[in-house]
C-alpha cells in the first residue's frame, strides 16, 4: 500500500497536535506538581493555588485537552479526506 | 450502518434513560415517604439494594444476545455520550466511590495523587490509544498485540497480563460488594458476595458486552446521584452555596484557620489539644519501654507483666469500693495480653505507632508534601509524582477500559467518547476533594469542642457500629471532645455524609446503592475482560479457529461462570487490603501493556522480539519489586530510590520501554504487512482499508 503525501502530512499534523497537548498535560501535572510547595502562598478563588490546581484546575484542563483533540481531529480528518464517510 | 438508523437509536436511548432517571428519582421519593410513615431503616436498606440489583438483572435479561459482535463489543453502535457513561461506571470502582474522599480527608493534599492519576490517564487514552484501537476494530487488547506484532506469543503474554491485572482488581471489587451488602442488610460477608455476584452474572452471562454496557449506563446514573446529593446538601448547610466545587475554597480557608488554632497551645482549645497529645506521647513512651524490656528479657518479661496484671485484678476484686468499669478494664487487659513474644512485639509496635500519630500536631490539609525536614518533603514529592505517573499510565493500560472503545461506531465517536468519559468521571473526582474538606470542617467545628454527653447523633451511631470507622474517647477526662481524641476510618466519610448533612436514612441507603453500583459495574467489566481473553484469544484464536459461533459463545459463557465462582472463592478468603490490590492492578497493567501498545502505534519499527521482551521485562520487574517491598509478602527488602511499593509500576514502565526499543533495534524490522497494519490503524479511513473478517 502506498501512502500519498497528504496522508503523510495528516500524520505529521496529528503528531504535532498530540505532542503539544501532551506537553501541556505534562506541565500541568508534573511541573506544577513539582513546584506545589512554592505555589502555596498564591491564592486563587480562595484556594491556595497548588491545592486548586491538583484538585480542580488540572482536571478541567484535562477535559479541555481531550475535548479539543476530538474537535481538532474531526476537522483534520475532513481536511485530509480520511474521515469515515458512511457515518 | 446507515446514519438515520443510528440517530433513531440515539434518540430512543436518550428517551429511555431520561425516563429511567426520572423513575429512579421517583423511587427515592417514594421510599422517603415510606420512611416518614415509619418503615424501619433495615427494611428500606433491603428494598433499596434489592430493587437496584433486580434492575441490573432486568437490563441484563432484556439485552440477552447470541450474536458474537453483540456479545463481545455491543454491536459497535454505542453512541459516544453513552459509552462515556459506561466507561465512567466501569472506571469508578468501590475504591473511588467509598475510599477516595476518605483518603483525601486523612492525607490532605498528598491524597490528590489519586485524583490526578485517575483523571489525567484519560488524556493518554485519548491521544495515544483509543482512536487507533477503534480503527483496528477487533475484540480484545491481546487481539491488537497478536495482530500488530504477529504470532501467538505476544497475544499469549497479553492474555496472561490481562488476566493477572483484571483478576487482582476484580477481587478488590467483589470485596467491596461483600462489605456494602453486609453492612447495609445485615447479611454475612460471604452471602453478600454471592448475592452481588448473582446480579453481575445474570447481566454479563446473558448479554456480554451489550448487557454490561446498558447496565453500566444505568449504574452510572445511580452512582453519580448517590454521590452528589449528600455533598450538595452538606455544602448548602455549611456555605449556603449548592455547588460544592465552588463553595469549598471558602471552607478550606476556615479549616486552615481551625488547624492553626488547634495547633497553638496559647489558645484555650489549643492548650487542651496539647494536653491530650502529651498523654499520647506518654502512652507511646510506656509502650516503647515495654518493647525495650521485651527485647532485653524475652519471654520472662511477658510472664512477669502478665502476672502483674492478674495481681491487679485480684487486688481490685478484694476491695469493696471498686468501680465495676475499672474492674472490667483490668480484666480486659488480662484477656487481651499477648500470648507470645512475636504477637506482643507486633501488637505493641502497632500501638506505639498509633500513639505517635496522635501525639503530633494537626496536619495542614492544603499543604503539599508536609514534613519536618527537607529530606522528608522531597521524598514525599518524589513519591507523589511516581504514584501519579503509575496511576495515569495504568489507566491507559487497563484492558477493561480500553476494550470499551471498541464498542463505538467509528474512530470519530471513539475520540468523542473519551471526552464524555473524562467528563462524567470528573464530576465525581471534582466532588471528592470538596466532600473531604466539608466533612473536615464539620468535624473540626461541630464535633471538636462538643461535650461527650451530647455528641452529634451520627457520631454516636457510627461509633456503636464500628470502632475502626469512628471512635471518640475522652482521653483527658475533661468531658469535651478534642480533635486528638477522635479516630476516623477513611471509609466513614462517604458512608456517613448523609447523616452529617442531616439527611433522612433513605439517602444513606441511596449511598449504599451507589457504592454497590460502582463496585458491581467495575466487576462486570473486569470479569468480561477475563472471560473474553480466555474464550476469544485462547480458545478461538489459538485452539480452535474454526469453532462455530454457537460454540464460541457457549465457551465464553461457561468460562465467565467459572471465573466468577473462582473470584468469589478467592475473595471469601479475604486476601488482604483493597488499596494494595488496586495499586497492584494499576502497576501491573502499566508495566505490561502501555509500552507495547503505545509504541505499536507510534513506532513502526517496533517488532515482535521487542514486544515480547518489553512486556515480560516490564511485568516481571514490577512483580519483583512488589514482591520484595510489600509488607504482605514479608521480604521487606530496602526500597529502590525510596519509591513506595504502590508505585512499583514506575520501574516496570521504564523496563518495558527499554525492552521494546532495544529488542526491536537488535532484530529485523517487522514485515511489510505489519507495517501496513500500522498505517491502517493511523488513519480513520483509507481507500485500501482492510475489512475485519469477523465483522
Amino acid at each position: 500500500m502506498q501512502l500519498k503525501d497528504r496522508h503523510k502530512q495528516y500524520w505529521r499534523q496529528n503528531l504535532h497536535l498530540t505532542g503539544v497537548l501532551l506537553a501541556i498535560w505534562f506541565v500541568v501535572t508534573f511541573v506544577v506538581g513539582w513546584f506545589a510547595r512554592d505555589l502555596q502562598s498564591v491564592t486563587f478563588l480562595g484556594f491556595p493555588l497548588s491545592f486548586y490546581m491538583s484538585a480542580q484546575g488540572a482536571l478541567l484542563i484535562y477535559v479541555a485537552l481531550v475535548g479539543y483533540y476530538a474537535y481538532r481531529m474531526d476537522k483534520l480528518d475532513r481536511e485530509y479526506e480520511v474521515h469515515e464517510r458512511d457515518q | 450502518m446507515a446514519a438515520p438508523g443510528q440517530s433513531r437509536f440515539v434518540s430512543q436511548l436518550k428517551r429511555y434513560y431520561a425516563l429511567y432517571t426520572g423513575g429512579f428519582i421517583g423511587f427515592v421519593v417514594l421510599l422517603s415517604i415510606l420512611e416518614q410513615m415509619g418503615v424501619p431503616n433495615k427494611m428500606l436498606g433491603y428494598i433499596f439494594l434489592g430493587v437496584t440489583v433486580l434492575l441490573y438483572a432486568g437490563i441484563g435479561i432484556l439485552s440477552r444476545t447470541s450474536d458474537v459482535a453483540e456479545y463481545y463489543v455491543a454491536g459497535r453502535r454505542v453512541p459516544a455520550f453513552f459509552n462515556g457513561m459506561a466507561v465512567g461506571a466501569d472506571w469508578m470502582s468501590a475504591a473511588s466511590f467509598i475510599g477516595l474522599a476518605g483518603t483525601l480527608y486523612l492525607s490532605g493534599y498528598d491524597g490528590l495523587a489519586f485524583v490526578l492519576g485517575w483523571t489525567g490517564g484519560f488524556v493518554l487514552v485519548a491521544l495515544l490509544l483509543a482512536p487507533y484501537l477503534r480503527k483496528f476494530g477487533q475484540y480484545t487488547i491481546p487481539d491488537f498485540l497478536g495482530a500488530r506484532y504477529g504470532g501467538n506469543i505476544p497475544r499469549t503474554i497479553g492474555v496472561l497480563a490481562a488476566i493477572l491485572c483484571s483478576f487482582t482488581y476484580v477481587i478488590a471489587q467483589i470485596y467491596g460488594v461483600g462489605l456494602i451488602t453486609s453492612r447495609f442488610t445485615g447479611l454475612d460477608f460471604g452471602t453478600g458476595v454471592f448475592v452481588g455476584l448473582g446480579s453481575i452474572l445474570v447481566c454479563s452471562f446473558l448479554g456480554g458486552m451489550r448487557a454490561v454496557t446498558w447496565t453500566q449506563v444505568a449504574q452510572y446514573v445511580i452512582l453519580i446521584l448517590a454521590y452528589m446529593i449528600p455533598v450538595i446538601w452538606l455544602s448548602v448547610k455549611h456555605t449556603g452555596n449548592p455547588i460544592p466545587q465552588i463553595a469549598y475554597g471558602y471552607v478550606l480557608e476556615k479549616v486552615t484557620a481551625r488547624e492553626q488554632v488547634l495547633n497553638d497551645p496559647s489558645t484555650p482549645e489549643g492548650a487542651r489539644e496539647a494536653e491530650v497529645r502529651s498523654i499520647f506521647r506518654q502512652r507511646e513512651k510506656t509502650v516503647r519501654d515495654h518493647l525495650k524490656a521485651l527485647d532485653a528479657e524475652g519471654e520472662s518479661y511477658l510472664a512477669s507483666e502478665k502476672a502483674r496484671l492478674v495481681k491487679t485484678v485480684a487486688d481490685l476484686q478484694s476491695r469493696h469500693d471498686t468501680d465495676p468499669k475499672v474492674l472490667a478494664a483490668a480484666n480486659r487487659a488480662v484477656a487481651d495480653f499477648p500470648a507470645d513474644a512475636a504477637t506482643a512485639r507486633k501488637k505493641w509496635r502497632r500501638e506505639a505507632e498509633a500513639d505517635r500519630e496522635k501525639s503530633g500536631p494537626v496536619m495542614a490539609h492544603a499543604e503539599p508534601f508536609a514534613g519536618p525536614d527537607e529530606a522528608t518533603r522531597d521524598n514525599k514529592r518524589k513519591n507523589f509524582m511516581a504514584l501519579v505517573l503509575c496511576l495515569m499510565v495504568g489507566t491507559a493500560a487497563l484492558p477493561h477500559i480500553l476494550m470499551r472503545f471498541y464498542t463505538t461506531t467509528s474512530v470519530r465517536e471513539a475520540r468523542h467518547s473519551v471526552f464524555w468519559s473524562l467528563f462524567f468521571i470528573s464530576l465525581l473526582y471534582l466532588t471528592a476533594p470538596a466532600l473531604a474538606v466539608l466533612a473536615k470542617y464539620d468535624v473540626y467545628t461541630l464535633l471538636v469542642g462538643s461535650s461527650f454527653s451530647e455528641l452529634p447523633s451520627w457520631v454516636s451511631a457510627w461509633a456503636s457500629v464500628d470502632k475502626t470507622l469512628m471512635n471518640v474517647t475522652d482521653i483527658n477526662h475533661d468531658g469535651i471532645v478534642q480533635l486528638a481524641e477522635v479516630t476516623i476510618g477513611g471509609d466513614l466519610i462517604v458512608l456517613a455524609t448523609p447523616e452529617i448533612a442531616g439527611l433522612p436514612y433513605v439517602i444513606t441507603a441511596l449511598v449504599a446503592a451507589g457504592g454497590l453500583a460502582a463496585a458491581l459495574s467495575t466487576a462486570d467489566g473486569l470479569m468480561l475482560t477475563i472471560s473474553n481473553s480466555l474464550s476469544h484469544d485462547v480458545y478461538y484464536k489459538m485452539i480452535d479457529p474454526k469453532a462455530p459461533t454457537g460454540r464460541r459463545l457457549f465457551i465464553a459463557k461457561a468460562l465467565l461462570l467459572g471465573v466468577a465462582v473462582f473470584a468469589a472463592y478467592i475473595t471469601s478468603l479475604k486476601p488482604g487490603h483493597i488499596l494494595f490490590l488496586v495499586g497492584a492492578a494499576f502497576s501491573l497493567a502499566a508495566s505490561a501493556f502501555f509500552p507495547a501498545l503505545a509504541l505499536g502505534i507510534f513506532w513502526k519499527r517496533a517488532n515482535k522480539t521487542g514486544a515480547v521482551l518489553g512486556m515480560l521485562g516490564g511485568l516481571f520487574t514490577c512483580m519483583f519489586y512488589m514482591y520484595i517491598t510489600y509488607p504482605f509478602f514479608g521480604v521487606n527488602a530496602p526500597l529502590w530510590w525510596d519509591i513506595d511499593p504502590i508505585s512499583a509500576g514506575i520501574f516496570g514502565i521504564l523496563v518495558g520501554f527499554v525492552g521494546v526499543i532495544a529488542g526491536s533495534l537488535l532484530t529485523a524490522a517487522p514485515g511489510k504487512d505489519l507495517q501496513n497494519l500500522v498505517d491502517q490503524v493511523r488513519y480513520p479511513s483509507l481507500d485500501s482499508d482492510f475489512k475485519p473478517k469477523d465483522y
